[in-house]
């Protein structure tokens, strides 16, 4: 059963790839034979992306069957799954507003989305007590989804800023959209090395002190770049250049930052290959493909997706966080980094809300805002668990 | 302050910009479409701005003041997370040396600034408070006047409102029974009046945002409710396996609760399970799978007289687990802690050092240990001290840490009928110091263990409050972002048919429905002055 489930994902992976690919014909063409060969490639681009969700939903409940538990209880099926909800939140809004340009972008940040999640360790793993809940489930479930939905708000808003800004001379606003480029390539430079030294079976190991002052040894999988604090390297490895800060918590603090400055360097890479090939800004070589998108049109599929997320994020990330919370800790709230940081992203949209409905900020200002919105809800994923750990660290 | 009286006959109180049934501007430089939010109503801080009240009424209702007050209380939500809140270092040590110890200078100003107990800090609740008292000010400000706008307006418009509408056409040779209709098909609610059509559907959705805001009231007041006695009990007991205990918090006139802890479990996963084995052989150590105390719930008697032992009435049996709290009364039980093979009971064995002979043995209970123990034919023990939790404090003189006996320590006095007098022993878990003349010695018997479950006892009278306000919030919310208010005005005029619309959200929307009025009738399609219309 759990062989069939990693088939059904990774088919699944394999069609949204090609999704992807169809939705990039349907908009690659030129003026000329626009509707009919558009209007085929997107129907095409849909259908596979559906076809594709099928699988991911077939792995989904193969998996659960075979743990015997929802399986969005580590890393790799949280993510996995946030992925799965990232396209069924594209398919909704596809359906409402039949833009394929969304898909050339929706696709491939979630087929992003689950690479990720599939460098994480991927054994079905039991579940300790506190998390043995259904409301867990629902409660996890549920705020996936509704991230999901807030993500195509950045996907929308993101190609409306490629769309409309000004790239004929230089300015702030060319920088960061580079940027958020950048953090995009630094996923593919993640997964890009996790898989070169797997594949080379790179290690070096470390002795050194856990939180109850016990020796410890771990495992680096890539060469060391941030050793861990007080660490004494136990081969003839190469590194570490720099010891990683002793304020950071956990046995594996070191190995997550090392992984990812390796990722950021990939990524930098990456980046300077594109733009050596491309001769100019990757925003602008992006803008001329999608210049025949309506500016409008985005910014209205960004706020519908904040408008339809908003209020599934809040139920699924507070209040039945707040409801599993009572019952498994006896209280509802506990100030809990993961816990403040879902707050955060509430507080964020709601801002947002009021500035884009009574403050009239549409357009561009209101697509800067859902990227950063995006921004704060892949922190609360990856830093908070990289950083601040508290009661939801799964590893 | 006088009312406005319109053309059309209506009466408008004062600060009125559109009048509220005809939706004629009252003053020449009113804009109609941006007065349209909230109808052009008259709207208490957009009207009076002399006192101090206006001013501090203005302030509040403003929603950029909003906007920053959300903002500012999500940046220090966020400055809280930077490190451990408080709550979340160790529970022994000084806050005053971790913080710099631990993260630095960084660390020695983050708690030099009450970052350290960010969330409980008299100007993050202040903060709250604001934010409270903003967003019913704004709601007030805009929710009554709006609603009565939305009850008077009446079916035809002025002309100049019509006009100045965003969507807007004018058609010739239109049925409007046609009309009606088709917007009926879309199932909005249409009225008539001399010839001229209204037809409004979602007006519901327009109450979204002041629902949600009622509800993020109530959730807002149910937890500040927490801080008033008799609304929270949070208490944590502790009970030892095959013992009762009283429950703290649960006394009132009708008597008093008692928790017997029949038996602990701690199990863990099967290592060699085939489904985890993958997993589970990763893991350094053992992975829980379930921690449980079955238990036994007791209560007083209600008629007991003070001094006398209660009574206990067994009221029902009970499993607690993580995440099945166990619930009586106004109560729950919630699976803390544990304490596995904490020491029980200790035996010992009177010896006679030369011959080896035992002369009777006692068992102690480490809780309620007795001063003496008569072992009959004249033997007897005395304790005449006892450590629970053994150690030599900076003196060198034997004290204890706690009254768990974690590390038992004895005085013992021996008496026999050799030794009337007493023979003194010191005796702990691999200690015995003794005078080297005694005759007689204390030889270690065997332990007893027991395990503790802990409970944390918690009453929450906010709770009901806290998810009436949540779901007022959810309903709030769905309403007003889920559904939007359309309105389509079509009004007979000399030159031909006006027809106007507008919505307070998701133009995108009520234009496929004009798409679909204007192929199904004669109307001319109704043209976008703000956006050459989205496709
Ligand atoms: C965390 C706190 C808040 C949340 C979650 C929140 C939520 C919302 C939401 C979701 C909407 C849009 C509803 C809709 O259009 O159907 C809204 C509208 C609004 N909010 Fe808030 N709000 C908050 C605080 C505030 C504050 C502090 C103010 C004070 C200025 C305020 C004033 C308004 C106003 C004026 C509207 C528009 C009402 C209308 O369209 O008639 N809100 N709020």
């Amino acid at each position: 059963m759990s062989e069939l489930s990693s088939t059904l994902l990774y088919s699944a992976f394999i069609i949204y790839l090609f999704s992807t690919l169809f939705f990039a014909m349907s908009i690659s063409d030129k003026k000329q034979s626009k509707a009919a060969y558009t209007k085929r490639w997107g129907r095409i681009g849909f259908i596979s992306a559906c076809a594709g969700f099928l699988f991911q939903l077939g792995y989904f409940i193969t998996r659960w069957i075979a743990s015997g538990h929802a399986p969005v209880s580590n890393l790799f099926e949280f993510t996995t799954f946030f992925g799965m909800m990232m396209v069924l939140a594209f398919i909704i809004l596809y359906i409402i507003y039949r833009t394929n340009g969304l898909g050339v972008f929706a696709m491939p940040v979630a087929v992003l989305v689950i690479s990720y999640a599939s460098m994480f360790p991927r054994e079905i793993s039991p579940l300790i007590p506190a998390l043995q809940s259904d409301w867990l489930k629902i409660h996890v479930t549920t705020a996936a989804l509704g991230e999901g939905i807030l993500a195509i708000s950045f996907v929308s808003g993101l190609i409306y800023l490629i769309r409309t800004v000004d790239q004929s001379v230089s300015t702030k606003k060319t920088k960061w959209l580079e940027i958020i480029l950048y953090s995009l390539l630094s996923v593919v430079g993640f997964i890009v090395v996790s898989l070169a030294f797997k594949g080379t079976g790179y290690e070096t190991s470390f002795e050194m002190m856990n939180e109850n002052n016990q020796p410890t040894k771990i495992v680096y999988e890539m060469p060391a770049l941030a050793g861990p604090a007080n660490g004494k390297q136990l081969d003839e490895g190469f590194g570490p250049l720099f010891s990683t800060p002793s304020w950071m918590n956990g046995v594996d603090a070191s190995i997550k930052l090392n992984t990812f400055i390796w990722s950021l360097v990939a990524g930098l890479i990456i980046y300077g290959l594109l733009r050596l090939i491309l001769r100019k800004r990757i925003s602008a070589a992006l803008q001329s493909k999608v210049n025949n998108m309506n500016p409008e049109l985005l910014d209205e599929i960004s706020y519908r997706a904040v408008a339809i997320g908003f209020p599934i994020f809040t139920l699924g990330a507070l209040i039945f966080a707040m409801i599993w919370a009572q019952q498994a800790w006896s209280r509802f709230w506990g100030w809990d980094p993961k816990e403040v940081w879902a707050l955060i992203t509430f507080l964020f949209y709601a801002a947002y809300l009021h500035l884009r409905l009574s403050r009239g900020w549409h357009g561009e200002k209101s697509a800067w805002l859902c990227v950063l919105g995006f921004w704060i809800i892949t922190f609360n994923l990856i830093a908070v668990n990289l950083v601040l750990v508290g009661l939801h660290s799964y590893a | 302050m006088q009312s406005k009286l319109c053309e059309c006959g209506h009466s408008n109180p004062y600060g009125t910009s559109l009048c509220q049934a005809c939706g004629k501007p009252l003053d020449n430089e009113v804009e109609v479409l941006s007065s349209m939010r909230y109808e052009g109503s008259a709207r208490r801080s957009q009207t009076y701005k002399s006192t101090i009240v206006d001013r501090v009424w203005n302030f509040f209702s403003s929603v950029k003041v909003g906007v920053w007050l959300i903002v500012t209380i999500l940046v220090a939500a966020a400055i809280g997370t930077i490190f451990p809140q408080e709550m979340f270092i160790p529970p022994n040590v000084d806050p005053a040396s971790h913080y710099e110890s631990e993260y630095g200078t960084l660390g020695f100003i983050y708690y030099l600034l009450g970052f350290h107990n960010l969330y409980g800090s008299w100007w993050f609740i202040i903060l709250l408070g604001m934010l409270g008292l903003s967003i019913i000010i704004a709601s007030l400000d805009r929710g009554i006047p709006l609603y009565k706008a939305l009850k008077t307006q009446r079916v035809t418009r002025h002309d100049q409102f019509m006009k100045n509408q965003r969507l807007l056409s004018v058609s010739h040779d239109v049925e409007m029974e046609e009309i009606k209709y088709s917007l009926e098909t879309l199932r909005y609610k249409v009225r008539e009046e001399e010839g001229n059509l209204f037809a409004e559907k979602g007006r519901f959705s327009r109450w979204g945002a002041y629902v949600n805001h009622v509800g993020l009231i109530i959730f807002l007041t149910g937890a500040m409710l927490r801080f008033f006695p008799g609304m929270y009990v949070d208490e944590i007991l502790w009970v030892r396996e095959g013992e009762k205990a009283s429950i703290p918090g649960t006394k009132s006139d009708e008597g008093q609760f008692y928790l017997e802890n029949n038996d602990f479990i701690l199990e863990m996963y099967d290592k060699n399970d085939k489904k985890f084995n993958s997993a589970l052989s990763s893991v350094d150590g053992e992975v829980a799978k379930n921690y449980q105390s079955n238990v036994t719930l007791y209560k007083t008697e209600p008629a007991h007289t003070i001094g006398e032992e209660p009574k206990l009435l067994k009221v029902k049996d009970g499993v607690i687990r993580v995440n099945e709290p166990f619930k009586f009364d106004s109560f729950a039980l919630y699976q803390t802690d544990f304490k596995l093979n904490e020491f029980y009971k200790m035996s010992f064995k009177l010896e006679e050092k030369s011959t080896g002979k035992f002369f009777g043995d006692l068992t102690v209970d480490l809780h309620e240990p007795e001063t003496e123990y008569d072992l009959g034919n004249g033997y007897r023990v005395e304790i005449l001290d006892y450590y629970p939790n053994f150690v030599l404090n900076e003196h060198n003189q034997p004290a204890t840490v706690n009254n768990l006996p974690d590390n038992p320590a004895f005085v013992f006095a021996m008496y026999s009928p050799s030794t009337p007098k007493g023979e003194k022993a010191f005796v702990g878990i691999q200690k015995n110091i003794e005078s080297g003349d005694n005759q007689f010695k204390m030889s270690f018997a065997g332990i007893e263990t027991k395990d503790l479950t802990a409970l944390t006892v918690r009453k929450d009278h906010t709770l009901w409050i806290i998810a009436l306000g949540g779901i007022i919030f959810m309903i709030g919310v769905t309403q007003g972002l889920y559904w939007n208010y359309r309105r389509i005005w079509i009004k007979q005029n000399e030159d031909g048919i006006w027809a106007a619309a507008h919505t307070n959200k998701n133009w995108y929307g009520l234009k496929k429905d004009l798409e679909f009025l204007s192929d199904k009738t004669n109307l001319t399609p109704l043209e976008d002055k703000e956006i050459d219309s989205i496709k």
